[in-house]
């Protein structure tokens, strides 16, 4: 099968790379791209763990060809930082201890990224069904809620001053 | 019909590991040439914080900063054998192994210290800073790092430690068949509140308060981060999970995370915890690590909590809905505060 040329905008960097017809975009950024951090868990649309955010949606990258992500904005964890400055839910997920043995959290991340984005200020509730799509097997979610929710206070702080 | 309320209580007394034919596991230590130190495993950090809490207790034991503590896991090419990361014994048997290396590693490095500063190495200690001085005399001192450097290119010296800890196989005494399975114990105590809803047969966990004996709590964050998650494994365990629900019928067995169900970050219930140290004897600082005990308790403190509520006893797992409701119709009824006969 022929392969098709696509390109998008990865984590601010214009990438291009050629893909199968069938091929889903999780598979294209893990090995066409070689980003790691969206991960393959189910690969049907089920845990969660491959959510990237494409022109600012979390979506599942499992269930998205790649060849239509042409032209995208996609963020992946791998771009959420600033150099060596980690994004305020990176720190938060540190510092409250909201990862155990981490495979769900790039996907965590992201999600609650798209819920801070368009709702800076959520109740529990709007962060426990914001990340309702991501599966966790280690924490039991609610450190993982008190991150986001301190993560947003902070953000909510600096975009004050 | 009406939601029924109902509160459970379950103790545990949770074995460390297991000698079914021994029980070891073992580390290497060794110096890289700036004075950092390397500890490796083939012991397998599965979450629950192995790679934190073995480099604390290295650091400790060799008298040096945490942040100059590497730790290698996982790979039984490059680390030597470790029977696994099971039974809640991770902390206990691969800290006693680390510390064994680490004393070892200390040794060594604290002979090629004396020989830099002439003097006793019985003398000498380190201050966890990355120094090592005379005892009472601290201006009398050298770094960690000068002395790796020392050791290692003008004494020839290895600064290294090999470390194992065993639990050797406890035969049972053939006339009284007693035996000892195991050297430690974890404790635990759990009360959980919850709602049945006598018409739907469906459960809502309320409330979980628990008390957790650990030994010592060597990370806290690390310790409430697995009594948390830990318990709410357990609710999904005693509620939710299970890959043949009509057993020995293989049929609706979920083939998926679409049919397998989990409790999710809606179906939370608040957990108040408190962690009691009484160090262990035998483990590395005291420390037994809390492991399995977190998610046991709780399934029988929720099958007794739903007794308490509609008075139905259920001795299978997933308690669902439709056994709750089973038991129900065969009291008669919902039978708050449980069966009277």
């Amino acid at each position: 099968m022929p392969k098709t040329p696509v390109s998008f905008n990865l984590n601010g960097v214009e990438t291009s790379l050629f893909v199968d017809g069938g091929q889903n975009l999780l598979d294209a950024l893990r090995r066409g791209v070689g980003d790691l951090t969206p991960k393959f868990g189910c690969n049907q649309g089920t845990c969660g763990a491959c959510t990237v955010l494409i022109n600012g949606r979390p979506l599942l990258s499992c269930l998205v060809l790649a060849s239509s992500a042409e032209g995208d904005s996609i963020v992946t964890a791998a771009g959420l930082a600033d150099g060596p400055n980690l994004h305020p839910l990176q720190r938060a997920f540190m510092d409250g201890f909201a990862a155990q043995c981490g495979y769900c959290t790039p996907g965590m991340l992201l999600a609650a990224k798209a819920l801070l984005d368009r709702n800076p200020n959520p109740a529990r509730e709007d962060v426990a069904e914001a990340i309702s799509g991501n599966l966790c097997r280690c924490t039991g979610y609610a450190p993982i809620i008190e991150a986001i929710l301190a993560a947003a206070e902070v953000m909510r702080r600096s975009s004050r001053t | 019909m009406a939601k029924r309320k109902g509160r459970g209580f379950a103790c545990i007394n949770y074995p460390i590991g297991m000698n079914l034919g021994g029980d070891p596991s073992q580390a290497l230590v060794h110096s890289t040439p700036d004075g950092k130190f390397m500890v490796s495993l083939s012991s397998i950090d599965l979450g629950q914080g192995m790679k934190s809490v073995t480099r604390q207790i290295a650091a400790e034991a060799l008298g040096v900063p945490v942040a100059d503590v590497y730790v290698d896991t996982a790979d039984s090419d490059t680390g030597p054998h470790c029977m696994g990361s099971f039974a809640s014994r991770g902390t206990h048997r691969v800290g006693n192994a680390v510390i064994r290396a680490a004393t070892e590693a200390r040794a060594q490095l604290l002979e090629a210290a004396a020989e830099e500063l002439e003097v006793d190495a019985a003398d000498l200690d380190t201050d966890g800073q990355g120094n090592i001085h005379v005892k009472g005399a601290p201006s009398r001192s050298i770094t960690v790092a000068d002395t790796a450097v020392a050791a290692q290119f003008r004494q020839g010296r290895t600064v290294s430690g090999r470390g194992i800890f065993l639990i050797p196989p406890s035969e049972a005494n053939p006339e009284t068949g007693e035996m000892t399975p195991v050297s430690c114990f974890a404790h635990g105590a759990i009360v959980v509140d919850l709602e049945v809803d006598e018409e739907t047969g469906e459960v809502e966990v309320l409330e979980l308060n628990s008390a957790y004996e650990v030994g010592r709590a060597l990370n806290p964050k690390l310790v409430e981060q697995q009594l948390v998650g830990g318990a709410w494994m357990g609710i999904s365990h005693a509620l939710y999970e299970t890959t043949e629900p009509y057993y020995p019928s293989r049929e609706h067995g979920p083939v998926d995370f679409n049919s397998y169900l989990m409790p999710g970050p809606g179906d939370l219930a608040p957990h108040h915890i408190a962690v009691i140290e009484r160090p262990a004897e035998d483990a590395p600082f005291g420390g037994k690590g809390p492991g399995e005990m977190c998610a046991n308790p709780v399934i029988p403190a929720v099958a007794n909590a739903i007794y308490n509520a509609v008075g139905v006893r259920c001795d299978e797992l997933p308690i669902t809905p439709e056994r709750i409701l089973r038991g129900i119709r065969a009291n008669g009824g919902a039978q708050p505060g449980g069966v009277r006969r």
